[in-house]
């Protein structure tokens, strides 16, 4: 209860700040956020693009965490907790690919570039819908969840060397990336202004709440249905 | 000095898609003795003895080989023929033979298996590939393969399945002589199969 | 695990390796398909060349993708094959899972290095405008790129060969486990055709032998759980 009201408040208030704030070229108020060359109004994407990739990637994690335990305790419970972390995981992944395409669109002209982050969030596509076929192709239910455990895991394993892979990729526009003559990016250099950084991260803290309760939804429903079927059996 | 060979289960408890296949079987089995397994078609008699053969892993419930350790135990022990175990039928049997043994990490008793062979009317025959033999001869060559490394503990699921008069007779013959030193354990629907059994697990019981 | 079962599961693991060669050499499944589907790609690629020069960053990803689906088409044929003709049981009763899964590693080693030399020939022969400067490097990004294919697409033909769609379920699985190699392997393999040298090359030799390392490693540990019911 207390979990939704949070982050019911959270949410919509990161969503009236992130899109109502003006913009203005001097900040003087504290609901002011600064223009930033190149950007402007667009830089509002960044309270919302971002958070979605990060629970893309959190959402991964929580379902290789789950996926470890299921291929020790062989919980049903723990397989039903990775495949609703993964199923939010596609969800957000999906968000954050459809935003990043957007915003690349009207920033540096075209849709889609293969630079390492678009490349990035693309092959964590690729491994969520690797997991759901394998999913649908297995119809024992203890051989599917201890199948799609195993594969989620040498999944997991794959991601660090696909990041020090990544530079080798071609440099990106991202900002951020190899070719960027900013540098790092606003986020990891702190060169946001302190409001946007507030913003930005409540906005990271909205999503991981939201995340948070969306998944202990889909495993209430999930249990609420495996208790179903097992009062359906003959 | 090893310790004498038994076989005990405690509470085992199999589950399939979700759904529970039995509950509770017990049974404790030494040398020399016979342990039926009995029950309808889909009680799970099969199920028991993948159990027992190593290829399950129950849901709950434990079940003990007393004896060595080693990552080799399960295999050495056992030898099963059941309807849902082939042989390589691109080899011959002699073949087949030769590739278990050697995937045992075992040498190649030529002269056992010949004499197997033999037994098992399929000498004569024994050079070619099995994919060309009758259901019997496939059922006589499964035998064949099961005995190779003489198991202490023999698992015949349906073993008269597919054989004639001379396959069963044979059958019988091979259960009488493991009943000596070893373990058999037969799941069957015809109970006439098994003549004497000191222990029964009848799974129509045990849902 | 003492010295006899250490004899004894080596043993096993060579059983189960040659029983697979014999098996293949008596039924040739699947390496006349595979050369055939070689020969097939290579032409499709020259004809969509058609004369035309194409850099050797573009010739050198085509050959990893030729390769990447010759090793789609041949290297889930040790597991599936078991499970389609009913052996699978038979196996779990004569090896432990350690066993199974090193014999079966070395068959495909063995299948996909002989595959990409043929195919590698095949393509420095045909494809005009592929050249190789720096033998060394090429001859150890081949080896070591076989010795990765080879570790990622075992685990995962175990994997697939445990569910319905095969075939087509595969690649899917494996693109996303092979995507770091290829673009390491891919990279190397162009640096080879500029004549890089062997130092140069050294950080790529480094993580593709991590890669083997880690993937062979992760795939003894789980295949127990994947291969036994």
């Amino acid at each position: 209860m207390a979990l939704r009201v949070t982050l019911g408040i959270l949410l919509t208030l990161v969503i009236c700040a992130g899109i109502g704030f003006p913009l203005s070229q001097n900040p003087q108020h504290w609901y002011e956020l600064p223009v930033i060359p190149g950007l402007e109004e667009k830089a509002r994407l960044i309270f919302f693009h971002v958070p979605t990739a990060w629970l893309s990637v959190v959402a991964f994690l929580t379902g290789m965490v789950f996926s470890i335990r299921y291929l020790r305790k062989r919980d049903p419970l723990d397989d039903l907790r990775s495949s609703a972390a993964a199923g939010l995981g596609l969800m957000f992944c999906i968000l954050a690919t459809l935003t990043g395409a957007i915003w690349a669109k009207f920033n540096w002209g075209s849709f889609w570039n293969w630079d390492p982050r678009e490349t990035s969030i693309f092959v964590l596509l690729l491994i969520y819908g690797a997991y759901f076929s394998l999913r649908s192709a297995v119809e024992n239910q203890e051989k599917r969840s201890t199948l799609s455990a195993a594969y989620s895991i040498i999944a997991a394993i794959t991601v660090p060397f696909f990041i020090f892979v990544l530079p080798r990729i071609t440099s990106g526009l991202h900002p951020g990336s190899k070719g960027d003559p900013d540098g790092t990016g606003p986020v990891l250099q702190f060169t946001m202004s302190p409001n946007m950084r507030v913003i930005f991260f409540a906005s990271l803290a909205a999503f991981t709440l939201l995340f948070i309760w969306m998944f202990q939804l889909r495993v209430r429903t999930g249990k609420l249905e495996m208790e179903r079927e097992l009062q359906q059996a003959p | 000095m090893s310790e004498p060979l038994t076989v005990r289960a405690e509470g085992l408890r199999m589950v399939f898609n979700r759904r529970v296949i039995f509950d509770g079987v017990h049974f404790t089995l030494g040398a020399t003795q016979t342990l039926l397994i009995s029950g309808r078609n889909g009680a799970g008699k099969s199920t028991l003895i993948k159990i027992i053969a190593g290829l399950l892993t129950p849901a709950a419930g434990s079940l003990k080989f007393s004896g060595e350790q080693g990552i080799f135990v399960r295999q050495s022990l056992v030898g099963l023929v059941a309807p849902y175990l082939s042989l390589y039928d691109e080899f011959s049997a002699e073949e087949n033979l030769q590739h278990i043994a050697a995937m045992r990490g075992l040498p190649y008793d030529r002269d056992r298996a010949h004499d197997l062979l033999r037994r098992m009317a399929l000498f004569s025959r024994k050079d070619d590939a099995v994919h060309t033999y009758s259901s019997g001869m496939k059922q006589r060559a499964k035998y064949a393969a099961a005995l190779l490394h003489a198991p202490p503990v023999l698992l015949l699921d349906e073993p008269m399945a597919n054989l004639d008069g001379d396959g069963t007779a044979t059958v019988r013959a091979i259960m009488d002589e493991h009943r000596r030193e070893g373990l058999l354990i037969v799941a069957t629907n015809e109970t006439g199969d098994v003549d004497r059994c000191d222990e029964r697990v009848d799974l129509n019981a045990l849902r | 695990m003492r010295s006899g079962d250490m004899k004894r599961w080596l043993l096993s693991v060579r059983g189960i390796f040659l029983k697979d060669v014999r098996s293949e050499l008596r039924t040739r499944y699947a390496v006349s398909a595979l050369v055939m589907f070689v020969i097939t790609t290579i032409a499709i690629i020259l004809f969509s060349l058609a004369h035309e020069a194409a850099p050797p960053e573009v010739l050198s990803g085509m050959l990893w993708v030729v390769i990447f689906f010759g090793a789609m088409s041949g290297l889930s044929r040790t597991f599936v094959m078991e499970e389609e003709r009913g052996t699978a049981m038979t196996l779990q009763l004569l090896a432990p899972p350690s066993a199974v899964y090193f014999g079966k590693l070395l068959f495909n080693v063995v299948l996909v290095v002989a595959l990409n030399a043929f195919t590698v020939i095949l393509y420095l022969l045909l494809v005009a405008g592929f050249v190789v400067r720096s033998a060394d490097v090429f001859a150890l990004t081949m080896l070591l790129g076989s010795l990765g294919f080879a570790s990622a697409a075992t685990i995962i033909a175990a994997i697939i060969a445990r569910a319905n769609t095969k075939g087509t379920l595969y690649p899917v699985l494996s693109f996303p486990i092979l995507l770091p190699l290829l673009v390491v392997v891919i990279d190397a393999t162009r640096s080879a055709t500029e004549g890089a040298p062997l130092a140069e090359a050294g950080g790529a030799f480094q993580f593709l032998i991590s890669y083997i390392v880690v993937l062979t490693t992760l795939s003894y540990l789980l295949f127990e759980y994947i291969w036994k019911d």
